[in-house]
């Protein structure tokens, strides 16, 4: 009979099992990393008033019925050429945190109703949760002003990292 | 791996030499184009001028939204300082000295015209109103 060395063997693969989800994290940049739009076009488009956020940040029905309605973009007409829209749709659909985008967004998408269409990535309940302890001076504060000024305290959002 | 190496470089010179030499025709071909649109609407139209460019950049309108009564609401005070976006992004100086990129693509300045004369006058610009400010901002 062979002896199996069952000891090594169980120790090798812990370490290797060990290692292979520190270094997805790694790569992923922890919980609060969100690859940026990798898109020429997007990036322009959707990135001149405000930080080009994420399409993980949102499902994508989400992102469909926003581009659908870019014409009152809460409370800005932001059409863009039709030819454009349909790139983008197909973009931001693609790498949405529940396509493409799954791990980086799943955990940012906690606790949405799947049959909601959540269009304020500051109203969704993790987004709550993880800002909570922001007071309601500091969001008034002249280099703040809107929630929707992540780089105001995140300083490397455009990069994906929202770690601080 | 030479090809791979060659070819953006060679992209890279074809693009700046074609943004060379465009670049100051494409900026007088849409004033040209305002220009007749304004002859159109006004007979009495004698060219544009920065002056009534600047009025309009830095004069307050009670017809778009209250948060952007004018266009130094975003933009900034002065046309050679950068400005800024309600949601914190900057944007670059208007005048042309500071980015000499600007007005290069028309298709660009009349999506920004449409809708930035959209937010603070609440109403689209007139060729009057585009060029004279287009005027203003290349000489600055």
């Amino acid at each position: 009979m062979m002896n199996i060395p069952y000891r090594p063997i169980f120790l090798v693969l812990l370490v290797l099992v060990f290692s292979a989800l520190v270094l997805g994290r790694a790569r992923a940049g922890g919980d609060h990393y969100f690859a940026p739009v990798a898109h020429a076009t997007v990036k322009a488009e959707c990135g001149s008033c405000h930080l080009a956020y994420a399409p993980s940040m949102l499902p994508a029905r989400s992102w469909t019925h926003m581009m659908a309605n870019l014409d009152k973009h809460f409370g800005d007409d932001a059409s863009v050429d039709p030819k454009l829209a349909t790139e983008i749709t197909a973009y931001l659909v693609a790498n949405a945190g529940d396509q493409g985008g799954q791990r980086y967004g799943a955990k940012l998408l906690r606790g949405v109703s799947p049959t909601s269409t959540p269009q304020r990535i500051t109203e969704l309940p993790r987004w709550i949760k993880e800002h909570r302890e922001v007071s309601a001076q500091e969001w008034k504060h002249k280099d703040v002003r809107t929630k929707a000024n992540c780089v105001a305290c995140h300083a490397r959002a455009e990069r994906g990292y929202y770690d601080e | 791996m030479l090809l791979t190496r060659t070819f953006p470089t060679l992209l890279a010179a074809w693009a700046l030499l074609f943004s060379a030499t465009g670049q100051a025709g494409v900026r007088e071909d849409q004033l040209a184009a305002y220009a007749s649109a304004a002859k159109a609407a006004n007979a009495g139209f004698a060219g544009f001028s920065a002056e009534r460019g600047k009025t309009l950049h830095t004069q307050n309108f009670s017809g778009g939204k209250p948060d952007t009564p004018a266009c130094t609401a975003c933009h900034g005070k002065d046309p050679r300082g950068s400005g800024r976006t309600p949601t914190g992004k900057t944007i670059d100086a208007v005048a042309v000295s500071v980015t000499p990129t600007r007005y290069t693509d028309p298709a660009k300045v009349e999506k920004w015209f449409k809708r930035n004369c959209t937010e603070v006058l609440g109403r689209v610009c007139t060729a009057q109103e585009k060029g004279d400010w287009l005027t203003y901002m290349l000489g600055q």
